[in-house]
């Protein structure tokens, strides 16, 4: 590819935000290498006591959650046929791919033995959430990259497989839905099996279908902040009605999510559970109403939706709430002792973000991310 | 995308239909085939009774075990010989010694695998490493382990334990002496025989049940009337009798549903209706919106 003379121009406004994420990204590598030599005990302050640390609480399980724009974005273009949506499509499957391979990549450092990454295709346990988990990640991730291939093979001009990709583009946005429903579902379920682990502040045997809505929430408020973002990165302009759409899409979802989570949580005996424990019950507040109640009420607002601040400010709440939903369920509502990530752990959680930010960048100037659709 | 595609509209549908059936056939078939490996429940397999009252803290059985089960000595920061505090890598059972605040009522309990009838880790387990044995036990495959550390997020009684000091950690647990074969030889689990007070009894479940019941019955002032791991999470293999409330022994409060039935919903019925569900649903909506295709 060329460089033309946009991108060295481009280049140098983000020189420094470029610097800093190298040195993000150096600091991953060095404490992957120390990881992998020095053993998971060694570069991590995981125990006995707290089993599950940073890497399975924001790399995995927020990190997929916020990725689940990816379906979405698919489903609404490609199967609803809303073809408008269609500049959105392609950043949001690349993000959406870095996502899944963050999340990926985590889960490989994660393992205790993590060249036996590859044992789900070989030993089941059917009756296991993280088998289907293990098996749905690793089989969407696939179908990601396949998503994403067609940009690339447009990029290069290769025209056979581009067709070849675009022929099967439908089945694979299909096969996308099932298995993103599947495994965001099931990401809930790992902590029904372990709900007496779980603060009864977060414990419920619906843990699953929240976990689903509240990811559809996450992954259309991340689209909309990404865009944003991107606008900004790469000085476009934002296409304000068709983000103010997606915005009243996920009030909506927000909306189904708010009633249910009410629901369980009174069913389940949290409210006996408030104030028991003033730090979780801070976090659970900080959760619903920050999270989910305010960007609730402003979605619902066509002034707030209108409005490029504004609207970036509430999709991003509900990012926000989503993330702190999956902490509070994983990490700080979750029995065990305390526990504080090291150099290690903080090191690869915040080098792959940056790894995948620079790749995010490398695919926007070389291939047809952002070109308009046909 | 234009017309192109559209001629392509066949040969799309077909292959969305045709991977949907295949998912789904796939999931049916999986839903409704018995495992024999790794979730099998032995209701009346080989069981443990400890009595807490006849216990009198000699640790022979926690010596016994690292000697039956190759397991190092644990030293404790000041040098201390095999005095650990806890159960971990290299310590499946242990001695723990549980004194009320005002030092008036003590009790010695033992820490170690329950061999739950239908154990929480052996359903997290990905890769079917934990599994239920034709004795009940619930044993550990090393070779199939991978490292997730679900089974020690799930397990009630905080039993699997790391080998955090290593690059090539395995899950450690009492298997019941399944692995060095003593159970498969009929012998008693060597933490068993190597009890001088008769504080643990080996035999199957239901004669112990019944052994335990009857102690409780003949000396009614002595125990606590309760025997735990009889109801617990479904039932469990190692049996417990105490003197003191089992709260204070370190014992969760757990109802008789084993934890495994929490999550029968959610996977043995809702994946299989996703996986249909969704896939009738973008099919359908595929179809029905074709022509409302909107310009861009």
């Amino acid at each position: 590819m060329t460089v033309s003379a946009k991108t060295i121009s481009a280049q140098r406004t983000l020189s420094w935000g470029r610097m800093l994420l190298w040195g993000l990204a150096l600091w991953g590598l060095v404490a992957a290498i120390y990881r992998l030599t020095n053993g998971l005990g060694a570069s991590t302050n995981l125990s006995d006591g707290r089993p599950w640390g940073l890497w399975i609480s924001i790399d995995v399980l927020a990190g997929i959650a916020l990725a689940a724009g990816g379906f979405t974005i698919g489903a609404i273009v490609k199967i609803f046929h809303m073809k408008r949506f269609y500049p959105l499509l392609r950043p949001t499957i690349l993000t959406a791919f870095l996502g899944y391979v963050i999340g990926a990549a985590s889960i490989f450092f994660d393992l205790g033995l993590p060249w036996r990454i590859w044992h789900p295709l070989v030993y089941h346990n059917l009756h296991s959430p993280l088998f289907e988990v293990a098996v749905c990640v690793m089989t969407y991730t696939t179908v990601l990259a396949l998503e994403l291939s067609e940009v690339v093979f447009e990029g290069l001009g290769w025209r056979t497989l581009r067709r070849l990709v675009g022929a099967i583009m439908i089945p694979l946005v299909i096969l996308g839905i099932v298995l993103s429903t599947m495994h965001q579902s099931s990401l809930g379920t790992l902590f029904v099996l372990s709900g007496w682990r779980v603060s009864p502040l977060w414990r419920t045997g619906f843990l699953p279908l929240l976990f689903f809505l509240s990811a559809v929430a996450a992954g259309l408020s991340m689209i909309i902040v990404e865009a944003n973002l991107a606008a900004r990165a790469y000085h476009k302009k934002l296409d304000q009605p068709l983000l103010a759409e997606l915005g009243k899409y996920a009030a909506w979802v927000l909306l189904v999510y708010a009633i249910i989570k009410a629901a369980t949580f009174v069913m389940s005996g949290g409210l006996a559970a408030l104030g028991e424990n003033l730090w979780l019950t801070l976090l659970f507040l900080v959760e619903v109403i920050v999270g989910v109640l305010i960007p609730l009420v402003m979605l619902f607002s066509a002034r707030v939706r209108e409005d490029r601040h504004l609207l970036f400010r509430a999709a991003f709440l509900v990012a926000f709430g989503v993330l702190l939903n999956r902490f509070n369920v994983s990490l700080f509502g979750l029995k065990g002792v305390a526990y504080v990530p090291t150099w290690a752990e903080w090191g690869i959680t915040l080098g792959m973000m940056a790894g995948a930010i620079l790749f995010f960048d490398f695919m926007v100037r070389h291939f047809p991310i952002f070109e308009k659709g046909h | 995308m234009g017309k192109k595609i559209n001629r392509r509209e066949f040969l799309k549908i077909a292959g969305a239909s045709v991977g949907g059936l295949l998912l789904t056939a796939g999931a049916v078939t999986a839903s409704g085939k018995e495992e024999v490996r790794p979730f099998k429940p032995v209701t009346d397999g080989y069981a443990m009774l400890y009595d807490a009252t006849l216990c009198v803290g000699c640790r022979a059985c926690q010596n016994a075990c690292r000697r039956a089960n190759n397991k190092p000595a644990e030293l404790d920061p000041t040098g201390l010989y095999d005095a650990p505090n806890d159960l971990s890598g290299d310590t499946w059972t242990l001695i723990k010694l549980y004194k009320s605040e005002d030092g008036q009522t003590w009790s010695f309990v033992k820490r170690q695998c329950m061999h739950c009838i239908e154990p929480a880790c052996v359903a997290a387990c990905p890769l079917g490493a934990l599994h239920i044995t034709p004795t009940g036990a619930v044993a550990y495959d090393k070779n199939i382990c991978f490292g997730c550390r679900y089974c020690m997020v799930s397990c009630p009684f905080g039993v699997p334990r790391y080998e955090w000091d290593t690059t090539t950690p395995y899950i450690q647990k009492c298997d019941f002496c399944t692995s060095n074969g003593r159970l498969e030889r009929g012998e008693p689990p060597a933490c068993v025989e190597a009890c001088p007070t008769g504080a643990l009894v080996f035999g199957t479940r239901s004669e112990l049940l019944a052994e335990a019941h009857q102690r409780i019955e003949a000396h009614p002032d002595r125990y606590v009337d309760h025997v735990y791991g009889e109801h617990e999470a479904g039932g469990t293999h190692a049996l417990y009798l105490s003197g003191v409330p089992f709260e204070d022994l370190g014992f969760p409060q757990l109802d008789e549903k084993p934890l495994p039935e929490s999550i029968k919903i959610p996977l043995d019925y809702a994946v299989p209706s996703i996986i249909v569900g969704m896939t009738t649903f973008s099919v359908a909506a595929y179809l029905v919106t074709r022509g409302e295709e909107d310009k861009s």
